[in-house]
Formats: C-alpha cells, sequence, structure tokens
C-alpha cells in the first residue's frame, strides 16, 4: 500500500514537471521528449488504477505512433521557434484568464463530488472483478458484440483517415526510374539481339 | 488489484535500477570529467573548413505518409488484442464483427497499394 | 457470458448501404484511375439516392437498435432525406468544376459519401459515444475536403484551420461527454432523460459543466457565434464546390442533432438550455447581418450569411416545443433550396483566367447573363427573408413559434436583424442589375446544374403556392422528436 502511495505521487509529480517542461521547452524537440515522458507516466498511472489494457494500449498507440509523428514532424520542419514564442507575453493574460476558469471549475466540481446511488445500478456492464477476468479479456467480451456499432464505425473511421492522408500527400515523383526485375528476367534473346546481315564494305 | 499491480512489480523495480544506472553514468561524466569547451572544438567537422550551411533538408512528405498508415494499421492491431483473448466467450457473432473490421480496412489497403502509396520512391 | 443477441440491421439499411457503397466505389475508382471521376461521382450520386429512398421506406415509429445506439423516427428520416439530398447535389455541382479546375479527383465524390454516412449517423445517434463517432466520420471527411485543392496555398490553410479547430471542439464535445457520463454513469439518450424525469434529481454542478462543453462543442459545428470564428476564413479557403456543400449538409445534420440533445435527453432542463440557445440566436443574427456588409467577396460573404441563417434556425429551438421544431425544420428544407441555387450560380462565375469571387464581378450581370441573374435575384430576394419567396415563410415559422412560446424580444431581436442583414443580398441585386456591366463570364452553367437551379429557383417562388409536403412532412417530423 504504502509503495503503491508512494509510485502514485512520483508519476503523477514527473507527469506534472512533464507537462509543464512541454510548454515551457525552448528545443521544440525537447518538448516533443517531455511529452513522451509525460504519456508514459500517465500510462503509470492507469496501471495503478487496474486499466493495464488502456495502459498499454497508451504506450504503444501514443508513445509508438502519435509521439513519433510529432517527432517527425518537429525534427524535419524548420521551425523558428523564437519567432513563435514572441507572442507570448501578449497571450499571457488571457492563456492566465482561461487556466484559472478551468482551474476554478476543476475545485468547485470536486468540492461538490459525491457518487450518486444511481450510478451502480446504472452501470450497462458492470466490470468483472479483476482476479477472474482480465482487464483486456472484460473488453473484448464487450467491444464486439454489444458495442459492435461503435466498432465498425470506428472501422470507418479509420478508412477515411487512409484515403485522406492519401489524397493530401501523396505525390508520385517524376522522372523515377525504378526497376522492375520481372520484366527483366522475362527478357528473352530474341528482345535483346538483333542480328543484321552486312554486305563486306557497306556497313550497317 | 493487489495481485494485478503485484504482477507489474518486476517492471518497477526494472524501472528505478534502470533510472540509477543512468544517473550514475550521466552523473559520473558530469562530476568526474574535465571540461574545457571551446568553440573550436564544439564546431561541427567539415573536413578543415567552416561549415559550408546548415545541413537540414526540406521536409520530405513521405515520411509523414508512412507514420500515418502506421498508426492505422497500430489502431487495427490495437483492436485485434482484446479480440484475440476473448475470442472463446463472444463466438461467431464476434467472430464475424471483427471480420468485417477487417474487411473495412483491407479495403483501404487495397486502395492505398493501388496507389502507390507504399513505394518508397 | 450471455451469448449476443444478433443486432437488427433494418433501420440501419441506409448506412449499411452508405458504407458498402463507399468501398465498393473506393475499388472501382482505384482500379479504374482518376479518369473514373465521373463515373464514381455519378454511382456515388446513385448510391445517394438508394439511400434517400431506403430511409423513406423505413417505419414511421420510433424504432431502436444496437443496444439501444441508434436511433430512427421521423424526425432522424426527414433529416437523413435532407442531408442525402443535399450530398447528391453537392457531388452533382462538383463534378464539371473540378475538372475545369484540374483537381479532379475519384476521391471527391467518396469523401461526400463518407461525409454522408457521417452525418447520417449523426442524426440518428441515441448515445454520447456514437454522436462522437458519427461527427468525427463526418468531421474527417470535411478536413479532407477543405484542403483538397493541395497545390493551392488558400486551399491547404483553410484545411488546417478547420481541422485544428474542430478537433479542439470535438475534445471539448468529449470532454463534456465524459462528465456528463462520471456525473449521471450513463451515456444512453433514453436513460438520461429517465434519470433526469426522476423526482426530486437536482443536477450536480460537474453535470452543469459537462452540459456546457458539449453545447460548446455542438455550437462550434454548427458554427454559431461566439463559436463562428473558422467559418469565414474556411467557406474563403476552400474550393467552391466544396464551400456549397459545406454551408448546407453539415449545417442541417448539426443542427438536427443540436435538437435531438435538447429535447431529447436534457428535455427537463430546458429552462437552463433556453438561455445558452437564446444566447447563441442572438448572437449569430447580429453577427450575420452586420459583418457581411462589409465583404467583397462573395464566398465570405455567404459564409456570414450562413451564420445569420443558424441564429434563425436556433430561433427555432430556442421556443423548445414541437412548433419551434417544426418551424426549424421548414427553415433547414427552405434554407437547403436557397442555399444550393445561390452556389450554383456562384460556381460559375468563371472568367477566362479563372474562377473570380469578388463580388464587384457581378456587376451588370442582368445584361450578360439575364437567366443566372435573374436566378441569383431570387435567391437572394429568398436569403433576406422578402415576401412572398421561400426564405419569408421560413423566418415566419420560427418567429411565431418563437412568440407562441413567450419569447417576444428574440422575435423581436430576429426581425430587425433580419431587416439589417437585407442590405448586403440587395445590394448584390443592386450591383447586377444596375451597374454598368463588367467583363463577361465564360462557359455556360453545364445541363444537369440548369435542371438544379431552375428548379431550386421554382421551388423558392412557388413554396407560397403549395407548401403543404413540406409543412406537413415536418410537422410529422417535429411530433416524432418531442413526444
Amino acid at each position: 500500500m504504502i509503495i503503491e502511495t508512494l509510485c502514485f505521487y512520483l508519476f503523477a509529480a514527473v507527469t506534472l514537471f512533464s507537462a509543464f517542461m512541454v510548454i515551457s521547452s525552448r528545443n521544440p524537440v525537447h518538448s516533443v521528449l517531455f511529452l513522451i515522458l509525460a504519456f508514459i507516466n500517465s500510462a503509470a498511472l492507469f496501471l495503478l488504477l487496474g486499466a493495464e489494457f488502456l495502459a498499454m494500449i497508451l504506450i504503444i498507440v501514443y508513445v509508438g505512433a502519435v509521439a513519433v509523428l510529432f517527432l517527425f514532424v518537429v525534427m524535419m520542419l524548420d521551425i523558428d521557434f523564437e519567432e513563435m514564442r514572441r507572442g507570448f507575453l501578449q497571450y499571457l493574460p488571457i492563456g492566465a484568464l482561461i487556466g484559472a476558469v478551468l482551474l476554478a471549475e476543476l475545485l468547485l466540481v470536486l468540492g461538490t463530488w459525491a457518487v450518486s446511488p444511481e450510478a451502480a445500478e446504472m452501470a450497462a456492464a458492470p466490470t468483472p472483478p479483476v482476479e477472474e477476468v482480465s482487464n483486456t479479456a472484460a473488453l473484448g467480451q464487450l467491444l464486439y458484440t454489444h458495442y459492435v456499432y461503435l466498432f465498425q464505425a470506428a472501422g470507418m473511421i479509420l478508412l477515411v483517415a487512409m484515403v485522406g492522408a492519401i489524397v493530401l500527400t501523396h505525390r508520385t515523383r517524376k522522372g523515377v526510374k525504378k526497376q522492375n526485375i520481372g520484366e527483366q528476367v522475362r527478357r528473352r534473346r530474341s528482345d535483346a539481339v538483333e542480328i543484321k546481315k552486312v554486305q563486306p564494305g557497306q556497313g550497317i | 488489484m493487489e495481485a494485478l499491480l503485484l504482477e507489474y512489480l518486476p517492471i518497477l523495480i526494472f524501472l528505478g535500477v534502470a533510472i540509477a544506472l543512468s544517473l550514475v553514468f550521466v552523473g559520473a561524466a558530469w562530476l568526474i570529467a574535465r571540461q574545457n569547451p571551446d568553440p573550436e572544438k564544439l564546431s561541427a567537422y567539415e573536413c578543415g573548413f567552416d561549415a559550408f550551411g546548415d545541413s537540414r533538408r526540406q521536409f520530405d512528405v513521405r515520411f509523414y505518409l508512412v507514420s500515418i498508415l502506421f498508426i492505422i494499421f497500430d489502431l487495427e492491431v490495437a483492436f485485434l488484442f482484446p479480440w484475440a483473448v476473448a475470442l472463446g466467450d463472444i463466438g461467431i457473432f464476434g467472430f464475424w464483427s471483427m471480420v468485417i473490421f477487417l474487411g473495412i480496412l483491407t479495403v483501404g489497403f487495397i486502395y492505398e497499394w493501388k496507389k502507390g502509396a507504399l513505394e518508397w520512391e | 457470458m450471455t451469448p449476443a443477441l444478433i443486432p437488427s440491421l433494418g433501420p440501419a439499411v441506409p448506412e449499411i448501404l452508405l458504407a458498402v457503397a463507399a468501398m465498393a466505389l473506393l475499388m472501382v475508382g482505384v482500379f479504374r484511375g482518376n479518369g473514373a471521376s465521373n463515373l464514381v461521382g455519378w454511382l456515388s450520386v446513385a448510391a445517394l439516392g438508394v439511400a434517400a429512398v431506403l430511409t423513406l421506406g423505413l417505419p414511421g415509429e420510433r424504432v431502436l437498435t444496437f443496444s439501444n445506439m441508434f436511433v430512427v423516427d421521423g424526425f432522424a428520416r426527414f433529416v437523413k432525406v435532407m442531408v442525402l439530398m443535399s450530398s447528391a447535389l453537392a457531388i452533382i455541382m462538383s463534378m464539371n468544376w473540378l475538372d475545369r479546375e484540374n483537381i479532379n479527383r475519384f476521391e471527391y465524390p467518396l469523401l461526400v459519401l463518407l461525409a454522408a454516412l457521417g452525418m447520417a449517423m449523426m442524426v440518428s445517434a441515441n448515445d454520447l459515444i456514437s454522436l462522437y463517432v458519427g461527427l468525427e466520420l463526418q468531421s474527417l471527411s470535411l478536413y479532407v475536403l477543405a484542403a483538397i485543392r493541395r497545390d493551392s496555398a488558400v486551399s491547404t490553410e483553410a484545411g488546417i484551420k478547420y481541422f485544428v479547430l474542430g478537433a479542439l471542439a470535438s475534445g471539448m464535445l468529449l470532454y463534456g461527454s465524459s462528465l456528463i457520463y462520471g456525473f449521471t454513469g450513463t451515456t444512453n439518450f433514453d436513460a438520461l432523460a429517465t434519470l433526469f424525469g426522476r423526482e426530486g434529481y437536482s443536477a450536480s454542478i460537474g453535470l452543469i459543466f459537462g452540459i456546457v462543453f458539449l453545447a460548446a462543442g455542438l455550437a462550434f459545428k454548427v458554427s454559431a457565434v461566439p463559436f463562428h470564428m473558422w467559418t469565414p476564413d474556411v467557406y474563403e479557403g476552400a474550393p467552391t464546390p466544396v464551400t456549397a456543400f459545406f454551408a448546407v449538409a453539415p449545417k442541417i445534420a448539426a443542427l438536427a442533432l443540436f435538437s435531438r440533445i435538447v429535447l431529447g435527453p436534457f428535455a427537463e432542463m430546458i429552462d437552463q438550455w433556453r438561455q445558452i440557445i437564446v444566447f447563441l440566436a442572438i448572437a449569430s443574427m447580429v453577427l450575420g447581418a452586420v459583418a457581411a456588409i462589409v465583404q467583397t467577396n462573395i464566398k465570405r460573404l455567404m459564409a456570414y450569411s450562413s451564420i445569420g441563417h443558424v441564429g434563425y434556425a436556433l430561433v427555432g429551438l430556442a421556443a423548445g416545443t414541437e412548433e419551434g421544431v417544426r418551424g426549424l425544420l421548414i427553415y433547414l428544407a427552405i434554407y437547403l433550396a436557397m442555399n444550393v441555387g445561390a452556389f450554383i450560380c456562384i460556381l460559375a462565375m468563371r472568367r477566362k483566367d479563372g474562377m473570380t469571387e469578388e463580388i464587384r464581378d457581378l456587376a451588370g450581370l442582368a445584361q450578360t447573363r439575364p437567366g443566372m441573374a435573374a436566378a441569383l435575384a431570387i435567391f437572394m430576394f429568398s436569403l433576406a427573408g422578402i415576401p412572398p419567396l421561400a426564405g419569408f415563410f421560413g423566418k415566419f415559422y420560427v418567429f411565431v413559434a418563437a412568440v407562441n412560446a413567450g419569447l417576444v424580444g428574440l422575435a423581436v431581436i430576429g426581425v430587425i436583424a433580419s431587416v439589417i442583414g437585407a442590405y448586403y443580398y440587395l445590394r448584390i441585386v443592386k450591383i447586377m442589375y444596375f451597374d454598368e456591366p463588367a467583363a463577361e463570364f465564360e462557359a455556360p452553367m453545364s445541363r444537369e446544374l440548369g435542371i438544379v437551379v431552375t428548379a431550386a429557383a421554382v421551388f423558392t417562388v412557388l413554396f407560397v403556392l403549395y407548401p403543404s409536403p413540406i409543412l406537413d412532412s415536418a410537422a410529422v417530423a417535429a411530433a416524432a422528436l418531442v413526444p
């Protein structure tokens, strides 16, 4: 129990620190690396809550794919960071105001927190105890049967993402010489060699 | 819950050891090594000349396309995990719902193959 | 484990048809290359038409399926037919134009088809998650469509702006949905309605915050003020047929979604909602009336005009009664016809060196192209709300519903905003009829576009004589939503 509490405070503190460093770091690559750190610590927090599948998916998808995409774009675009930061002081009051409003909201919500008596009976599918059924299996039992509509809709969204990415970015380069190995292997003597009868003293 | 977290304890220990070891490596270098930075020492090496220009090239959008396609199929795999674990419980209906999902993404795959998005050059 | 019951697919047949058609057309298009864009375009229109017919063939009573996440009732059917029809018209509008602009790709009608699928799913949503999924499917297709002219900086900028702001709005919507789920334990609309209807239920403050975030996300999608900032830039930057699609179909679907949420799960809190919607309506009407006065680009003007029209439509929703929803639906049907007609005329504004979007280029159109000028004049008068054209009746029904619900002040502000806003519509008519002719437009309108614009103009003019089909079906649809 003590280790659990210690771990929670450790991971939470590192998450907050890395989140802050994402926005205040000078180098954009450092920002993305701190973002990756924030994701990994959030995954650890999910684990402490007992959502192990979600924690692993966070690492596989967020860190493994999304953060890599961020890193590609940040590393290869020539971002003039100094230019971007120049407007910072000008927008600081508005940003602080929005942050204060959200903080006040959070405190108001937490202050009146109370678990409703109806909550337990409203649950569409109560979570089976984790000793009997693992997290992943519990999700799997519901996702492909009760929530099949959302599952297929997610498939259509992924399809749109694929089509959209190709429509917007795919270019065929002109003047590129590619080898077609099959064609090269299929070449026959009759395609490559031509015998010409040359008259003596005439030339071709 | 305790049992679940206990299973992940080795990872926590591993994390602790990794952090400690990394700190030792970097800290030892920082503490003990002699550091005399000098503009000549820190500049990029270009066979003795001063650098001719920035070595950055323009962003090639093919990387972006590759990583987007990776994300999409990564998410497909993420959906496959719970299905594989729970296949015994969801029966024929669960099986065919996943087949339809895979079919949707296969249509997308054929599309991108034919369009040439998988060719690097 | 309980064996899963196979969900009944009957009510969802139009959506399944659209999804299968989209995938089949994707295969057709990719195997035949870009020369097949016209074929894919007409086949998509056919698919949308068949889906609309199937929607009309669905039974009239309320049917739930897919674990109560998908609902089909009279309201959903009416809105779906409008959405499918406007998507089909958007594809027809685009075919010739894209060819001329050299951005003819077969994925264009496909993306419109997928956006229509997303909109149909949205309108039939009975659950916060299925709402979000439908919304995202629609939004993602629209982001790609906005940026589809990828060699133009303006179009790409429009796509990026739409994407970033749209993703932010979707994030807020999802945050609101998760707060609602956290504080009620369910995402299903019927379960929420039962929960709120219980005796002595007091909404906790977290729930109120969730509803506000949800409303903010939806207001963005509808482009109501103060979440309208993206609309002028995106409408101006996107290619014109895409703008025509934006101005019509997603607005209709999002407004229908808004109505369903306000009058479905959160019907018990109508008093709190009413204040929010009244504010959105007033702000949108006023901004739409005032900001368009200084515009010189016709697409930007149409963007502000659409913001204003959303304000008028929201007046009908603010009434919160069955009559209000009927007014909203009538307004949307008329808005569809007017906007489609106006945009077809804008699409014909082509010069020798390319498309022009400046209002001053319409000068003297009455002398160079009398037919087109007449049609555009009809649509402008109708948009301004001048009787006896259809636009007047749309506003009439909406304002009458508001007055009957006690919101007299709102109706008065609406009328004033309508009068102020009429200025810029009438200014266009004046430029067309009374100014010296500018250089002539080349390329006459294609035959199918000519048919559509004539039909829209005839509808706008003759609505006053034979309004009952629209009025009656809207009444049936409204009755289905407000039990």
